[in-house]
């Protein structure tokens, strides 16, 4: 208790200590519904078949020094930030076009929305028919999954401006151009953020499932590392067939970490160029 | 928290403008043409140069309309909208309005609000900046120029509000129910505040309100509307002498006898529509008749 007790001070903040014993205590109960079945012969059920932390984190320390692993992140990040770049840099302004012109909303967002439901993972396999390269299908797979959330996201905000910001604008002489940049975007940039990060999550489930069915992309490697060129949704789905369960248990970890710093990055950016949405 | 005080050293370098604005057969239909709905109906008024006036009438009577006509949001339906004998069709800088709720843009600062009207208008520099700083040091919030509207307590931003206006030397200032929803007591500052900054300006104002107290204490002409559809019922001059303080107001026969006035029109006006403050007012007309009956003796 005494440790315990300390840990605050000891990391710093109350929040931290909060995150890391409440990990920490997850992790003991996983532990020990796992090994409760080698203890008593009776075996749990779910959590009973599923690997202990502990033999998850030996193989996992295995994998530190394994290129595959690395490799598995550094493609799918890449992948990520390659579809939901290209979903902000063309939903941004798409919105926006849908937002501020009569005519464009009513010729294109019908059609935006009849393609809207359909299920990034739907478009799989006319993804693999239309590009050349696997690498493209999953790449505008993961785009799609991002762009209709930016997208509604962007229409949404920048609908809902209060009409009394444009009204002062343009009563103080302001040309439209000065009121798109200085007041309608600035109004929108909250919701482009939500999107943005909304959109950031749906990437990495969407990125994962690609990689899994279209089985890693053009440059599949060796079993051992979970595959040398397969992103980790293919790390699991190699893992799988290989049946090593802790390898997919790692994978499994290793897309929460991955999304959770994504969101993070999403959060810090967001707080810097929209400094006035911060909780004063 | 408000500093009710205020430093001459930031008048502006320009001459304030003054203009006078007229309101001739002003009418506004929302609605289909087979089923029109009457919310302003043949308005005519003038707001007087360099006077502030007061329009006064019960909430949702169609005030807000009105100024939206005026500052050409809107278009009347029918009659005309003249600034010095022009009529007026679009916004623009010579008829600024200062909103009942903060209009203030939450991603500027109260500096980058108030040089926002100026550098649209293509002014900058350090003309620019000194002005800015100037007119923010007359509300009161120079040392809150950094900060962002959601940083200021409703107080500050309406003042943030007021110089973001001020600083654009408009002809004619229009403020809709400005202070609605501030505590009572900054209510009370903002009151005498703003009375301070009018009588400094020399500039033309037209204030809209529904409270009595507030009208009297700053008007120099009171316009008192009519409820929904809003008409002009009467106007009645407020000749209460110059600089005012709310403590002088408030006890002043003359100001007194004013609202007696105003009241007892509102009061008919307020019974139509079963608007709040009939037993207000009511009690108000009622112990002033009997403390001003002709024959009581003291």
């Amino acid at each position: 208790m005494f440790a315990l007790a300390q840990l605050p001070t000891m990391l710093g903040t109350r929040a931290t200590a909060r995150a890391i014993i409440a990990i920490t205590l997850a992790a003991v109960f996983w532990e020990i519904g796992s090994r409760f079945g080698d203890w008593t012969g009776a075996r749990l059920p779910f959590i009973g078949v599923v690997p202990p932390p502990s033999r998850v984190l030996l193989v996992w320390y295995n994998l530190i020094g394994d290129y595959g692993y690395w490799q598995s992140w550094y493609l799918s990040f890449l992948r990520v930030l390659g579809g939901f770049g290209a979903a902000m840099v063309l939903g941004i302004p798409f919105g926006m076009a849908l937002a501020l012109n009569r005519t464009f909303y009513q010729t294109a967002f019908p059609t935006f929305e009849v393609l809207r439901p359909i299920p990034p993972l739907a478009w799989v396999p006319a993804a693999i028919l239309f590009w050349p390269t696997q690498e493209l299908s999953i790449a505008f797979i993961t785009f799609l999954g991002a762009f209709y959330t930016i997208v509604i996201n962007v229409v949404g905000g920048a609908r809902s401006i209060d009409a009394r910001y444009i009204q002062s604008a343009n009563a103080m002489g302001a040309s439209r151009w000065t009121v798109f940049r200085r007041v309608v975007l600035p109004s929108t940039l909250p919701s482009i953020i939500v999107g943005a990060s909304v959109g950031m999550g749906v990437t990495w489930e969407v990125v994962v499932a690609a990689e899994m069915i279209s089985g890693g992309g053009s440059s599949m490697g060796s079993g051992t590392g979970g595959g040398t060129g397969g992103g980790l949704g293919f790390f699991i789905w190699n893992s799988y067939t290989g049946g090593s369960y802790e390898q997919i248990i790692v994978g499994m970890i290793s897309i929460g970490i991955a999304g959770y710093i994504s969101s993070s990055a999403i959060r810090a950016l967001g707080d810097r160029i929209a400094p006035w949405l911060k909780p004063r | 928290m408000v500093e009710a005080t205020i430093t001459r050293a930031g008048t502006m370098n320009e001459k304030s403008a003054s203009g006078e604005l007229e309101v001739r057969d002003v009418s506004k239909f929302y609605g289909t043409d087979r089923y029109p709905k009457t919310v302003v109906d043949n308005c005519s008024f003038i707001v007087k140069r360099s006077k502030l006036t007061v329009m006064i009438g019960p909430s949702g009577s169609g005030k807000s309309t009105i100024v939206r006509l005026l500052a050409s949001f809107e278009q009347p339906s029918t009659g005309v909208v003249l600034l010095d004998g022009k009529k007026v069709t679009k916004p623009d800088r010579d008829r600024l309005v200062v909103f009942q709720e903060s209009a203030l843009y939450p991603w500027m600062t109260t500096y980058e609000n108030v040089v926002f009207g100026p550098k649209a208008q293509g002014r900058q520099g350090e003309p620019l900046a000194e002005a800015a700083r100037g007119v923010i040091d007359r509300v009161g919030l120079s040392q809150f120029q950094k900060s962002y509207p959601n940083q200021l307590s409703g107080g500050m931003q309406r003042r943030a509000e007021l110089a973001r206006a001020l600083i654009n030397n408009p002809a004619i200032m229009i403020l809709d129910e400005p202070f609605r929803g501030l505590d009572a007591m900054t209510k009370g500052l903002m009151q005498e505040y703003y009375a301070q900054l009018f009588e400094n300006s020399q500039s033309t104002h037209l204030f809209v309100t529904t409270d009595i107290d507030e009208a009297i204490f700053l008007a120099d002409r009171l316009l008192i509307m009519s409820n929904f559809p809003l008409r002009l019922r009467q106007v009645i001059d407020v000749d209460l002498p110059r600089p005012r303080r709310l403590a002088d107001v408030v006890t002043s026969d003359a100001a007194n006898q004013l609202k007696m006035t105003a009241l007892s029109i509102l009061h008919e006006e307020a019974l139509k529509s079963f608007a709040v403050g009939n037993q207000m007012a009511d009690h108000f007309i009622e112990s002033y008749k009997q403390r001003y009956r002709p024959d009581a003796s003291d």
